[in-house]
């Protein structure tokens, strides 16, 4: 830990420690590399990444793809067995979950519902994992100073994929309805009028408030996977501080509570991204 | 909380891995999950067609059941008949029978009596014959006397 040796670390270094990512970025003076510090990895700036944060990320969207694939290898009509049929039930269940929600045709959204629930679900399901394990192990024997496990703790991951839906919802407006009428989408809606003066003065008004209710979609969709899952990183954390034998009386429970969480989460964006893909592609 | 380069990279990782689900493993698993679902609902289909043609076959069944029963039943009425009719016929027969047997034998006494009146006849004229000679204390010529001899056995 980044402490002097020898000394314990007070409870405000502690949580600060596991709030803190493994950057890797440029540092001011020019020269790249891992941030010793919350004030070095601040200083980088935008040009730093968060390796663990994209470590875990793509080991478990690629051991997602691969369990999947795998699946996807052995699917037959014949009777499903174990782990395909668990994958099947989830192909299914999201499925209908796009064909009640989603009234479009399109060969993306299926795919795309898919790989966030599970996705998310995976990196959700990290957080299951006591929060000093990985962090001590890798300390210890790789001399990582800093790790977070659960990559949607981290606002990037989180934000990362829900700009990415947000892209997908401007290309399809635009795709289904054509520039002109996104636009009008825009402008001439919630208030309208058959005069044109009136309707000039309205259009402002109209895209400022499709613009707040547009922006905030893709915000309130990353920031509150973020949100339930940094808050309930920092509970385990809260929880860690206390004495080793009294901790499982917390954070067991708090655990199976857990549970719950990061199904939830994992649904809603889920939900969510069909519901506003679902949008996209409607006319008003 | 420093939003970073990370945003990106996340966003190109999601990306890939949406575009391999695309690719690699919707398009199979909700094939196969279409293809079993359009061979159970042949099978329920089926089954469905099964059952409705049991229950025609059970219909047929009862029906020709209950047409055996009928007929079974038409061919005992018809034998019950046919046995009274045969005892009757019998029973006639009988009756017929017997009233000639009767008359038969009735004529054969009849015969019996005509015969045993003849013998009769003939025996009370020699016992009147003789009977007279006794009282005549002499011969009587026979032949001389038939007629009256006659007459007494015409009204024996």
């Amino acid at each position: 830990m980044a402490t002097d040796a020898g000394r314990a670390p007070t409870a405000s270094e502690y949580i600060q420690h596991h709030l803190q990512n493994l950057t890797w970025g440029r540092h001011p003076d020019g020269h790249w590399g891992i941030a010793h510090g919350a004030e070095e990895a601040k200083e980088m700036g935008f040009w730093a990444i968060h390796l663990d944060s994209m470590f875990w990320s793509i080991l478990l969207g690629s051991l997602f793809c691969f369990l999947f694939w795998r699946a996807a290898k052995k699917a037959s009509t014949g009777v499903p067995t174990g782990f395909q049929n668990v994958c099947e039930s989830l192909v299914e269940f999201v499925d209908d979950t796009v064909k009640d929600s989603f009234n479009g045709k399109s060969a993306l959204v299926g795919p795309l519902a898919l790989t966030i629930a599970v996705w998310i679900f995976l990196m959700n399901l990290m957080d299951l994992i006591p929060v000093d394990f990985l962090p001590e192990a890798l300390l210890r024997w790789g001399g990582i100073e800093y790790q977070r496990v659960v990559p949607t703790t981290d606002v990037n991951v989180t934000m990362g994929m829900s700009l990415s839906v947000f892209a997908l919802m401007i290309f399809y407006s635009i795709k289904v309805k054509g520039g002109k009428g996104f636009l009008a989408e825009l402008t001439m809606q919630p208030f309208s009028s058959d005069n044109k003066i009136v309707q000039g003065i309205l259009m402002p008004i109209n895209f400022f408030l499709e613009i707040v209710a547009l922006v905030s979609k893709p915000l309130s969709l990353g920031l509150r996977l973020f949100g339930n899952l940094y808050a309930g990183e920092l509970i385990f954390i809260l929880i860690a501080l206390l004495p080793w034998y009294l901790q499982w009386s917390l954070s067991l429970p708090w655990a199976i509570f857990h549970i719950l969480v990061i199904v939830l989460q994992a649904f809603i964006f889920m939900m969510l991204t069909v519901v506003y893909l679902n949008m996209a592609h409607e006319h008003h | 909380m420093n939003i970073n380069l990370t945003l990106i990279g996340q966003a190109i990782s999601f990306a890939m891995f949406v575009a391999f689900c695309m690719k690699f493993v919707w398009p199979p698993l909700i094939g196969a999950l279409r293809e079993r679902q359009a061979t159970i609902a042949e099978g329920l289909a089926a089954a469905e067609q099964g059952a409705q043609a049991q229950e025609v076959a059970q219909a047929e069944a009862q029906q020709l059941v209950s047409d055996a029963k009928t007929q079974a039943a038409e061919i005992v009425s018809q034998a019950q008949r046919r046995g009274n009719e045969i005892v009757d016929e019998a029973k006639q027969q009988a009756v017929t029978e017997s009233d000639r047997i009767r008359t038969s034998a009735q004529a054969e006494i009849d015969q019996e009596v005509v015969s045993a009146r003849e013998t009769l006849r003939t025996q009370v004229s020699s016992v009147a014959v003789a009977g007279a000679e006794r009282i005549l204390k002499r011969e009587v010529d026979a032949n001389s006397h038939a007629a009256v001899l006659d007459e007494l056995i015409a009204k024996i």
